[in-house]
């Protein structure tokens, strides 16, 4: 049974439509890499499943409940946690201090022992798994003087520190060096081992389809193609849409 | 302009005549300090720590003890637009940005006024009961612009005094334009000078150790980034809500003290200046420190006093010193000052 069930999404903005009818099924523990050209809606189709827009149509279910409707934190709550494009850190706290917001939700204060003990602990803990040096004093910096790479390290620790079961990553990769890309893909590898549900904006491709287990590609809004990542690859519409870019 | 120039000019001076000498990071453990294990293990550390706070305590105490009671009634006055000021400072750090100070403040007064006028209560029960249910009765007004940010915010908390305070002049609800006079006055000067002083100090270090806390955090973090905050599963609109509670209660309790203080409330409590001034006083003290905008009040206040001998002329004089506070120092007293007092840089010989 698919842990997400998105059901003819759609959402305009004037006369034009951001997300077409869009259904799509996201099932537990994969890796659903969703590509398409810049504007085709796929930060807008993340925005809804998240709470921040309320579509104009369509459903989405998670684990049978209908997320449309409720307000961005009781969908976080409730397992959904998601990463900004644009890297949205607190500028005037230190990256371990940027932790402790999402360890205060109600989502970790009810996990067991999650409302008591040492949260700075818990999240320098945190900002070590995602590649913060512990012994250095990279931690301790505030964000605002964090070079970009960190910040984005920031957006996936944050999620971790939620315990999110779906962690929807928007263009996690965008801005990064190749080296930096290697060094958090083996994060996200482990985050599916230890069964977690990914969803996936990317625009580098290669560093994608290694990952991910299926692929849907946005076009106009609309979802013209889902697949396994090799038959993606191939198919002639989608290289159409992505005119120009080698994959 | 020319005053931060001629500071710069000094500076220069001074780094020339060092020329053998070079700069030497001091690590004031800055690390230990924020894993919050540091302890306090020497007596230079303890008085480090003590010195910048204890110092203004004991001066205030002091000044207050000696001053003639026309200074004393000045004190006075600059502790509570202190308040003020120390409660904007707060909703600032919360990502409200209030221009209706007034409004609290205003309920405050008018709530320990109708108490003590119609029901007979003395201040220590109408202070106490005015600042839990000033602070409640302002929440309740204002919890439908909560979900407003930044200017639309300030819009409205502009705009509540001046509907209030025109309601009670056309309807003529207690007292109408005259206010209410003849309330019950405060023992003595004693009296009053330790009720204002001690609030105001445990109002700057308890806010200072809250907005720190692990709970506190949460506030500063939704004015950094609301959506952030949402997305990290935070109920920013509750957490709102009790922030505009908290920074209420310190104004509604200003007001109420006030009231006792005057033996008067009536409309001029929702003027313009109790909105305006600890704004100007979190500005040239330091906004987002708490401790900035009470010395900015403690700046402005007595200020307006000395030139008060000049007549017209001192808003003149006046505006004149905020402009050479603003751009000299943009940061603000406070926050040159810490900085200055936290120096991790000093000069050694190079041999």
């Amino acid at each position: 049974m698919a842990i997400l069930e998105i059901r003819n999404l759609t959402k305009s903005f004037g006369g034009i439509k951001a997300v077409d009818d869009v259904s799509v099924d996201v099932h537990e523990n994969t890796l659903l890499g969703i590509i398409g050209p810049n504007g085709s809606g796929k930060t807008t189709f993340v925005n809804m499943i998240t709470g921040f827009i309320r579509p104009d149509k369509g459903s989405v279910r998670f684990k049978g409940k209908e997320l449309i409707g409720l307000t961005p934190y009781k969908i976080t709550n409730m397992g959904i946690g998601r990463a900004f494009q644009m890297v949205k850190p607190f500028f005037h706290l230190p990256a371990f201090k940027n932790i402790i917001v999402p360890l205060s939700s109600d989502r970790v204060k009810a996990t067991k022992g999650g409302g008591f003990g040492d949260k700075d602990a818990i999240a320098l803990d945190i900002l070590e798994e995602v590649g913060f040096e512990r012994g250095s004093s990279v931690p301790y910096k505030t964000a605002s003087v964090l070079p970009h790479g960190y910040l984005k390290r920031l957006e996936l620790a944050r999620l971790i520190a939620l315990k999110a079961e779906v962690l929807i990553l928007d263009e996690l990769f965008s801005g990064l060096s190749i080296a930096e890309v290697t060094s958090i893909v083996p994060i996200i590898e482990k985050l599916l081992v230890e069964g977690k549900t990914i969803i996936m904006i990317e625009h580098r491709l290669k560093e994608l389809f290694r990952i991910a287990d299926n692929v849907i590609v946005f076009n106009f809004g609309k979802k013209i193609k889902e697949g396994k990542p090799k038959e993606i690859l191939e198919d002639e519409e989608v290289k159409k849409a992505y005119l120009g870019v080698e994959v | 302009m020319l005053v931060a120039a001629g500071l710069n000019l000094l500076i220069k001076k001074r780094d020339m005549a060092k020329e053998n000498y070079r700069k030497e990071r001091i690590d004031r453990c800055i690390k230990a300090r924020s894993d919050d294990i540091y302890a306090i293990s020497s007596k230079n550390e303890i008085l480090y720590l003590l010195f910048p706070r204890v110092i203004p305590i004991a001066a205030l105490g002091i000044i207050a003890l000696i001053s003639p009671l026309y200074w004393q009634k000045v004190i006075i006055s600059a502790c509570i637009f202190a308040m003020l000021a120390v409660s904007w400072d707060f909703l600032s750090s919360c990502g409200m940005l209030s221009l209706g100070q007034a409004l609290f403040f205003g309920i405050g007064s008018y709530i320990a006024g109708i108490l003590n006028h119609y029901l007979n209560l003395p201040f220590y029960i109408t202070i106490p009961v005015a600042t839990i249910s000033g602070g409640l009765l302002s929440t309740i007004l204002l919890l439908p612009v909560v979900r407003l940010r930044g200017i639309y915010f300030a819009m409205v908390t502009l705009i509540l005094p001046l509907m209030l305070m025109r309601g009670i002049e056309a309807t003529r609800i207690f007292g109408g334009n005259e206010g209410i006079t003849g309330l019950s006055p405060f023992p003595n000067i004693w009296v009053e000078l330790i009720i204002i002083i001690t609030a105001m100090w445990v109002t700057l270090f308890a806010l200072r150790r809250f907005i720190s806390s692990d709970y506190g955090l949460i506030f500063v973090s939704i004015r950094d980034n609301d959506r952030a905050t949402m997305a990290s599963g935070i109920n920013i609109y509750a957490f709102k809500a009790q922030a505009l509670f908290i920074g209420s209660c310190i104004c509604a309790f200003c007001g109420a003290f006030m009231t006792h203080s005057y033996m008067f409330t009536g409309i001029p409590v929702f003027t313009m200046e109790f909105s305006i001034l600890p704004i100007a006083a979190s500005a040239i003290g330091g906004i987002g420190s708490l401790a900035g905008p009470l010395l900015g009040a403690f700046v402005l206040v007595p200020l307006s006093e000395i030139l008060r001998e000049f007549g017209t002329l001192r808003v003149v004089f006046y505006g004149l010193v905020l402009v050479i506070c603003v751009v000299a120092l943009p940061e603000g007293i406070f926050h040159y000052l810490s900085r200055k007092y936290n120096e991790m840089e000093r000069w050694v010989k190079i041999e």
